[in-house]
């Protein structure tokens, strides 16, 4: 199987010189290794249990002992952002994969047919869109009860007209080109030429697609569970932290800080290595400079 | 023209339709009985069964479907199981929080990202750009109802300027009303004016490297005039897009921040209702949010037309 993907007279070596180059690229990178790494951590290790509560420690201010302070529980801030961590990765993930896993396929096949079947395909996405996102997820939340699982789900199915769109309209700007023509005559059916010529040259998009959804799979889960939606406790979720801390922001103000700072840390590295990648791989970007 | 506004008028409409159907039938499979949480545990199953017979429950389906359609379309949305009013005044009630609310915050987020935008893509590559940008970037990525809980920190705890939250309602005259609602609004629009600040600068930028601006310079107009009124005018189909989505998003994406300042608005209703199985107002509140959504689409869809007239002898 012979692959053309457009990068052209482009090595893996010069990508990544232009890579470290890229300010954006590398500090999204960074940021995001380090959240992720964070979340690894929190397997093995944390500075405290986020299980045990010890009241005789509660609402303390942030010190030497605990970093960002403790909960109204007792429990070290700090640790439950790390394992909060966990759960925000894993749903906005998860959701990202429900997203491509179908949205991909779709986008690619009305591509491909055209006519009345990429119409149909594309007033469906029409209909989804005409829903409000997080209140439709909510009543998803809502039907199925609150859990991390439904929350995937709720903000899975928002992901997949999103992936269909931009999976469509690159798939579209592929197949006019010669070696399409080319793969056509060697007798190659339209899924072949799907798989093997099509989404190599839109992986590009679809990753930049991916950790914009990835960044904004992170900020609903945070709102859902902020409604209590989300994940259940005892199990520490950072829409949840906050939902905690707004009754005490008298009192406690670092319950409320931390965990949102968290979220903006997470959303802003995932962000700016989506630019970066952007910047770095799409020939147009790079024309236009 | 004529062709392009019909065929844009009836995908909306079927769009509607379907829209329609599918909150209906989602509802349908909504477990919780609604006669049931009416008459509370102790009723008999015999009781149950009479109100249900009442609230017109055992009808066939599509004959439910139909009555309640042609019940939202002569603006009778039934009554609510858990307010026993009509639904069209608790909606009309709450619209008169989040209404202004959304139209506050939209403004804001425009009258701060627009000139942002305009000032980044006019100085593209330098040190105010990069911090403007940088601090959209920052924008985009606070959740509104964390920065919404900062707000209260600063401007409610710590220097008292305005309460931390509730609505004392328009009775209470325009200015006590209009206070509460400014940190609300100002929670909301900022993340908003991030995003469409974002999208004002890159809509620019790349009208600004038109050759018709080029001659706009040459012909001796100054730079000012050329940015606002030949290059902002031609980068306001994706602005407006974005505008038109964000609007949509208000109304909706109130929910949180309703219920972070206590609000009675629409959002909170609908959280509410869909928590206590009110499914009359769940039913009645989320179509008319889509069909603000298919309004305001149609609404953007149809000011391309306006803002190019390309469009307008295309079709």
């Amino acid at each position: 199987m012979t692959m053309h993907i457009d990068i052209p007279e482009e090595t893996l070596s010069s990508i990544l010189a232009k890579a470290f180059r890229n300010t954006a690229f590398v500090a999204g990178f960074v940021i995001t290794v380090l959240i992720l790494a964070m979340a690894v951590i929190s397997y093995v290790w944390t500075p405290y249990d986020v299980t045990r509560l010890v009241i005789s420690d509660k609402t303390q201010g942030p010190s030497l002992a605990h970093w960002f302070g403790t909960d109204h529980f007792g429990r070290d801030i700090l640790s439950m952002i790390m394992v909060g961590a966990r759960n925000s990765i894993a749903v906005a993930f998860v959701a990202v994969g429900i997203g491509m896993g179908v949205g991909v396929p779709l986008g690619a096949f009305a591509a491909a047919r055209g006519g009345l079947v990429d119409e149909a395909l594309m007033r469906i996405n029409d209909l989804v869109f005409a829903f409000p996102a997080l209140l439709s997820a909510i009543m998803i939340t809502a039907i199925f009860g609150p859990g991390a699982v439904n929350a995937i789900i709720a903000i899975g199915i928002f992901n997949i007209p999103v992936f269909a769109r931009v999976a469509r309209a690159g798939a579209l700007a592929i197949w006019p080109r010669e070696f399409i023509l080319a793969a056509r005559a060697a007798g190659k059916s339209s899924t072949q030429i799907s798989i093997e010529h099509v989404l190599p040259n839109i992986a590009t998009l679809l990753l930049v697609q991916g950790t914009i959804q990835f960044a904004l799979g992170i900020l609903a889960e945070a709102g859902l569970s902020y409604l209590g939606l989300g994940a259940q406790p005892p199990m520490p979720s950072w829409g949840r932290m906050l939902f905690d801390a707004q009754t005490r922001m008298v009192a406690a103000p670092w319950m409320a800080i931390f965990p949102g700072m968290a979220i903006v840390i997470t959303v802003l590295g995932l962000n700016l290595l989506g630019d970066g990648i952007a910047d770095i791989l799409d020939p147009k970007s790079r024309r236009q400079r | 023209m004529t062709a392009y506004l019909l065929k844009r008028f009836a995908i909306a409409l079927a769009t509607l339709v379907l829209a329609s159907m599918v909150v209906f039938a989602v509802l349908e499979i909504l477990p919780g009985d609604p006669a049931r949480l009416m008459l509370g545990m102790n009723a008999s199953a015999d009781q149950v069964e009479l109100l249900r017979n009442q609230m017109g429950l055992n009808a066939p389906l599509a004959w439910r479907y139909l009555h309640w359609a042609g019940g939202l379309l002569s603006l009778d949305f039934g009554r609510s199981y858990t307010y026993s009013v009509p639904v069209l005044d608790l909606v009309r009630e709450r619209l008169a929080v989040s209404l202004p609310l959304a139209l506050i915050a939209l403004a804001l987020s425009t009258i701060i990202a627009i000139p942002v935008g305009l000032f980044s893509a006019s100085r593209r590559g330098r040190a105010g750009d990069t911090v403007a940008m940088g601090a959209a970037q920052l924008g985009v990525a606070v959740p509104n109802f964390w920065f919404a809980l900062m707000l209260i920190y600063v401007f409610a705890v710590w220097l008292r300027l305005v309460p931390a939250g509730g609505f004392p309602g328009w009775g209470a005259g325009i200015w006590p009303a209009a206070k509460s609602l400014m940190l609300p609004a100002v929670a909301l629009a900022l993340p908003q004016a991030a995003i469409l600040a974002r999208v004002t600068r890159s809509a620019l930028i790349e009208v600004l490297n038109e050759d018709y601006i080029r001659t706009a310079r040459a012909k001796g107009l100054p730079y000012r005039a050329v940015l606002w009124r030949h290059a902002l005018r031609n980068a306001m189909i994706p602005v407006l897009t974005i505008l038109g989505l964000q609007f949509a998003f208000l109304l909706a994406g109130t929910i949180i921040i309703e219920n972070v300042f206590y609000l009675p608005g629409l959002g909170r209703l609908v959280f509410q209702a869909i928590t206590q199985r009110d499914l009359i107002v769940v039913e009645s509140v989320v179509m008319l949010l889509v069909a603000a959504v298919i309004a305001v689409n149609l609404v953007v869809d149809l000011s391309y037309a306006v803002v190019d007239p390309r469009l307008r002898s295309r079709q």
